[in-house]
């Protein structure tokens, strides 16, 4: 890697933290377990290197055991965080809509 | 790599920004959640035709078997096991990027050495998150015992391995082609130092731990990014980074407790002896009966829900007795502490399962400054954040803590075993103060009665 890209790099980092903590700053603390669990899952987007790895392991029986287990563990993240963050979003609901539920 | 296949990934890490800008109301957030669903779905599929892979047999074992995994969990668990969740994802989620710096080492171990360092901050990171968080897993599960374990010389122990492994770390930055056997040392301590970080904090501070691992599975996300020069890698863990710090610093404040003293005191290890013995003063107790009486006279109730109450399973009779005041024309809120659950936020999920409207969900800043208008405020199975002491004495251990000030109110009701302590072992107050009535017993059992009183009634 280039110098150029690794101060590209990094400032992006520094961009994305700053946005990151405006963003988070407004969500309510009503919905904290849904952040953590919904950041679960995108913290999950190591996918994407972990899919470049497992795709790309010739025959290297530990390569091959790194790959396979790296795209198990984030889709566990991506899955899982989504799904369980939809199931309590889901049970989130204001007194009208509770009342057309019933 | 390619142009087009970049522009693509800055659309993804847009829908992960959009679907947490979303996520600051409770209307929008189902479907912020969609859009960074469908951002990492992008993601994969780009990745996937965008390269030129060699095999897909081991992607489509990984992805079935994790795939099936997650979605088991995730549709099985029970929202009072919530955070234990949380915490083995936020430890999957850094081996995970472990894996990948592990494999991109492998496949080139002449690393030029800022991106041996990135490798190494990768392993670091994502190793201290997996077994942190597998500690923390065990903890909140009490698969293992919740108390501090505490030993001599641990402080010690923990700065020689952090040391060792910075050393370690230089060694293989400068030099990772001829420096194997350093790497293997490296994994083996990163996996013990998150284990010695996390055994010495007790099971009430977890929600500490895992918002703060949180943070790190994101952090390893970022270095991960480094590692294979991915903006989109580096973007989105820099956003969930910067989520769990901030949980973090909103659960210590809400304790009045600095993070070092979370992570580092052993809080809750001794028994705090010397309180409760000598109370000579009489709490007043009252009979479901009574406090039916003061409930259906009552304009504006507040209810104070602590973790006590999600252990006797009350929340849908909580429910059911709040749809019962509102129909008997009184104002119902629920009003909620911080650290009120097992994870930030805890304590909403589960009232929200028992069916209760969140525009009746408010949080402590909230239902303060209304305290006095409040006619009766009903205390479920919640201790030490309602005690006045943390207001007025400055010699109790938990002075300065925020409180839901339930004293303010005209009338308290505080359901409960006991006159028992907390979990920070001290005496409440409030079970002595002139407007407080104790209404004792199995916290589901007493909010059943008085639902069975106003039916009666």
């Amino acid at each position: 890697m280039s110098a150029e890209t690794g101060v590209l790099l990094t400032f992006i980092f520094m961009l994305a933290v700053v946005a990151g903590i405006e963003l988070i700053s407004k969500v309510p603390s009503t919905l904290h377990t849904p952040l953590m669990s919904g950041s679960n899952a995108i913290s999950g987007i190591t996918i994407v290197g972990a899919l470049l790895a497992a795709g790309s392991t010739g025959d290297d029986t530990l390569s091959i055991i790194l790959g396979v287990l790296a795209v198990a563990m984030a889709s566990i993240n991506v899955v899982g965080g989504y799904l369980v963050t939809d199931r309590m979003l889901e049970m989130f609901k204001k007194k009208k809509e509770r009342k057309e539920d019933t | 790599m390619s142009g087009p296949l970049q522009f693509v990934y800055i659309l993804c890490a847009f829908l992960f920004i959009l679907g947490l800008k979303l996520l600051s109301s409770p209307a929008s957030a189902r479907r912020g959640n969609q859009l960074s669903s469908l951002g990492m779905l992008l993601a994969v599929v780009v990745t996937l035709i965008g390269n030129e892979l060699l095999s897909f047999q081991w992607i489509v074992v990984g992805i079935l078997a994790g795939g099936v995994v997650g979605a088991l969990a995730a549709r099985r668990v029970a929202m009072t096991s919530m955070p234990e969740l949380v915490a083995l994802f936020n430890g999957f989620g850094g081996l995970a990027s472990l894996l990948v710096a592990w494999f991109e080492y492998r496949r080139n171990p002449d690393l030029i050495t800022f991106t041996a360092a990135t490798v190494f901050v990768s392993v670091l990171i994502g190793g201290v998150t997996f077994t942190g968080s597998l500690v923390a897993w065990g903890k909140l599960s009490e698969r293992i015992s919740g108390k501090p374990l505490l030993f001599p010389g641990q402080h010690l122990v923990n700065i020689l391995a952090l040391a060792a492994l910075l050393a370690g770390g230089v060694m293989f930055a400068l030099a990772p082609a001829s420096n194997e056997t350093v790497f293997y040392g490296i994994l083996g301590l990163t996996a013990l130092l998150g284990v010695l970080l996390v055994i010495p904090i007790g099971g009430a501070d977890m929600p500490v731990v895992i918002s703060l691992l949180n943070s790190y599975s994101g952090l390893a996300a970022c270095a991960t990014g480094f590692v294979i020069q991915n903006t989109v890698l580096i973007v989105t863990g820099s956003l969930v980074g910067a989520s769990g710090v901030i949980l973090t610093r909103i659960m210590c404040k809400a304790m009045n407790r600095s993070l070092a003293n979370v992570l580092f005191s052993g809080f809750g290890s001794a028994a705090s002896a010397g309180s409760g013995g000598t109370e000579t003063r009489e709490a007043k107790s009252v009979s479901a009966g009574d406090a039916f009486v003061m409930l259906e006279a009552a304009r504006s109730v507040v209810f104070v829900p602590g973790y006590g109450l999600a252990v006797a399973q009350a929340q849908h009779a909580a429910r059911e007795l709040g749809d019962l005041l509102e129909q008997n024309g009184a104002e119902v809120r629920y009003g909620i502490h911080p650290v009120a659950g097992r994870m930030p936020g805890h304590m909403n999920v589960l009232l929200a399962e028992a069916n209760v409207p969140y525009d009746q969900l408010a949080e402590m800043d909230a239902v303060n400054p209304t305290m006095d208008t409040v006619d009766v405020c009903v205390v479920i199975g919640a201790n030490d954040v309602v005690n006045p002491a943390a207001l007025t004495d400055e010699k109790s251990p938990i002075y300065g803590m925020p409180i839901i000030e339930a004293h303010r109110a005209r009338t308290v009701i505080i359901m409960k075993r006991s006159l028992g302590v907390g979990f920070a072992g001290i005496g409440n107050d409030l079970f002595y103060k002139e407007n407080a009535r104790m209404l004792f017993g199995d916290a589901k059992a007493s909010l059943q009665a008085l639902v069975a009183e106003f039916k009666e009634g």
